[in-house]
């Protein structure tokens, strides 16, 4: 900043031009970006994280090591990974499919494949637990054959699969479309097979757009609230999800409980970040964009 | 690619005319995935508007005009009106100082932008109460100044802030990158200031990408639930925006009414989807260039 004010002080713009490039705007830009972002979203943070930090070791290991947490971060971590692996097969096929077949209706499925992020969480959630109740389209035929959905850790896992596939499918499409197909018809003229051609050529390739899908699947996973909390039954120890108990806390006045596990859920949130940058890093890298 | 003589898309389907996989197969995975994306995205789909529609369209239309559901929809509609426009000027700031200058920190202010679609959304309601919560730091000064955040709606306003403060940014950094910044400095070399060239030749040129961040923003904006909903208070009629009334209907049996309520937003963001698709259509290659970069 101060190199900037000097500059400014001698007047010489030229010498800035050295240093920024021509254009101009840069310090008020920066500076309302830095202040919007700090005011809405870094000090609401860190206040998160310093009203955590209020606790001693002893109380943050009660409250985080309690069997009904505990339970509830299995049930977070667990069905949320679980969700994540059955999108990334599921978008695999789904983004195969899509950019290599040409099919009726084929424009409009594609279109189709964002809905779980346009439709708002709590339309969903409704909407879903409609359909896997005992008297739902899909519930009643399950319910006959004896499985329950809605109102168990099985409906986290339908609401968690549903919210997750955008994130498979729209990670590893532009890949796939770019990848050229020389290698594997050559493969197919030496005389490979499709499953040979997928594991040892297209697998590669694909891996870390995959992993990259299916770490967002799961971080949107372990995060999401509207669209799991219909469907589960909120049975705690069972299918009690932690951002449902952050809300429960909150609602017993239970600031610093609620504080305590939103500042291990942003340390997660965090955590998944970093790993994802450093997947499209790697994915970049190998495809050499 | 510009030397290549044969368009992209002929060679494509030429290529697949040619593909030697069995048609079985091609057949089976298709169908595969279409029953998939059929059970998982169009019967849901479906059946929202079945639902709504199960007491016939005067009840929908009832449960639509209610007070406490236009309430509801004033309320939403005022939320986005305010926080949209803000996520705008914060994202073209935020992508103009980031796509044309070069800065220490600068890919941690990236990553920090994207923070909020990392973040649960109940974190993103939570942090706002805890600061101006009853209990919360500014709480006990807040009420002797009878200012009431929490439980009210500047604290909805705030939360949707938050979780929609990337969408902008996000669409508009990596379209002002790939469109370099010649034809600014040719501006300013002939004379423009700095208002002339954001205006005249920027705004211009980003303007697909602006809309469809607007777009994806507005929708968000308009659906939030997890974040709203810890900070509203759920009071009829005053603090429940459309997402919100849904819950309540259903949390007190009255499917149908939830339903209806629920299509409408069914179908905001179906038009977002049918919006955002024309978009893409119409951004072409920017826009598949901006997004193999993520």
């Amino acid at each position: 900043m101060a190199v900037t004010v000097s500059e400014r002080a001698a007047g010489t713009g030229v010498v800035r031009r050295r240093h920024r490039g021509p254009l101009p705007g840069f310090v008020p830009t920066l500076g309302f970006t830095m202040t919007y972002l700090s005011l809405v979203v870094l000090i609401p943070l860190a206040f998160l994280v310093l009203r955590a930090s209020g606790v001693s070791w002893h109380g943050l290991l009660q409250i985080v090591t309690s069997p009904r947490v505990l339970a509830a971060f299995r049930a977070s971590f667990g069905i949320a990974f679980a969700a994540a692996v059955i999108d990334a097969a599921a978008g695999l096929l789904v983004a195969w499919v899509l950019v290599r077949y040409r099919f009726p209706g084929r424009r409009l499925l594609d279109g189709l494949v964002d809905l779980p992020i346009a439709l708002p969480t709590a339309v969903a959630g409704i909407t879903l637990t409609g359909l896997y109740s005992d008297t739902g389209w899909l519930g009643a035929p399950l319910a006959a054959a004896g499985i329950q959905v809605a109102f168990t850790p099985l409906g986290i896992l339908v609401a968690l699969t549903f919210i997750g596939l955008p994130f498979v499918v729209r990670t590893v499409q532009p890949v796939l479309a770019d990848l050229t197909r020389d290698v594997e018809e050559a493969a197919t003229t030496l005389g490979a097979r499709p499953g040979q051609i997928f594991r040892r050529i297209l697998l590669p390739q694909l891996f870390p757009a995959l992993l990259t899908g299916l770490a967002l699947a799961f971080g949107r996973g372990i995060g999401e609230y509207g669209s799991v909390i219909f469907i589960a039954g909120n049975m705690p120890g069972i299918s009690e999800i932690v951002p449902l108990l952050i809300v429960t806390r909150l609602e017993q006045f239970d600031y610093i409980g609620a504080a305590v596990l939103g500042t291990v859920m942003l340390a997660v949130s965090f955590l998944f970040m970093l790993t994802i940058n450093g997947l499209q890093q790697m994915s970049r890298e190998r495809l050499g964009f | 690619m510009a030397s290549d003589p044969i368009p992209r898309q002929a060679f494509t389907e030429q290529t697949i005319g040619h593909s030697r996989q069995p048609s079985i197969a091609r057949w089976l995975l298709i169908l595969l995935a279409v029953a998939f994306l059929g059970t998982f995205l169009v019967v849901p789909l479906v059946s929202i508007f079945v639902e709504a529609l199960s007491n016939g369209v005067m009840s929908a239309f009832g449960a639509i005009t209610n007070p406490d559901a236009l309430a509801a929809i004033r309320l939403t509609v005022l939320v986005a009106a305010i926080a949209v426009p803000l996520n705008v000027v914060f994202g073209l700031a935020a992508s103009w100082a980031i796509a044309k200058f070069r800065f220490r920190g600068r890919s941690l202010l990236v990553t920090l932008i994207d923070l909020p679609f990392a973040v649960s959304p109940v974190v993103s309601g939570l942090v706002y109460v805890l600061l101006f919560g009853l209990h919360g730091l500014l709480g006990p000064w807040l009420q002797v100044h009878h200012i009431k955040l929490i439980f009210a709606v500047p604290g909805i306003v705030l939360a949707t802030l938050f979780v929609t403060l990337p969408f902008v940014a996000r669409e508009l950094i990596p379209v002002m990158e790939t469109q370099g910044q010649e034809a600014e400095e040719a501006a300013i070399l002939l004379g423009a200031n700095g208002w002339q060239v954001f205006w005249r030749v920027t705004l211009p040129n980003i303007r697909w990408g602006l809309l469809y961040g607007v777009l994806l923003c507005n929708a968000r904006a308009m659906g939030e639930f997890g974040a709203v909903s810890v900070v509203s208070g759920h009071i009829r009629g005053v603090t429940n925006t459309m997402p919100l009334h849904v819950e309540v209907l259903y949390n007190d049996y009255n499917f149908s009414a939830a339903f209806s309520v629920a299509a409408l937003l069914a179908l905001l963001a179906l038009v977002s989807l049918v919006l955002k698709n024309i978009m893409e259509w119409r951004m072409g290659d920017a826009l598949t260039q901006s997004l193999a970069k993520r």
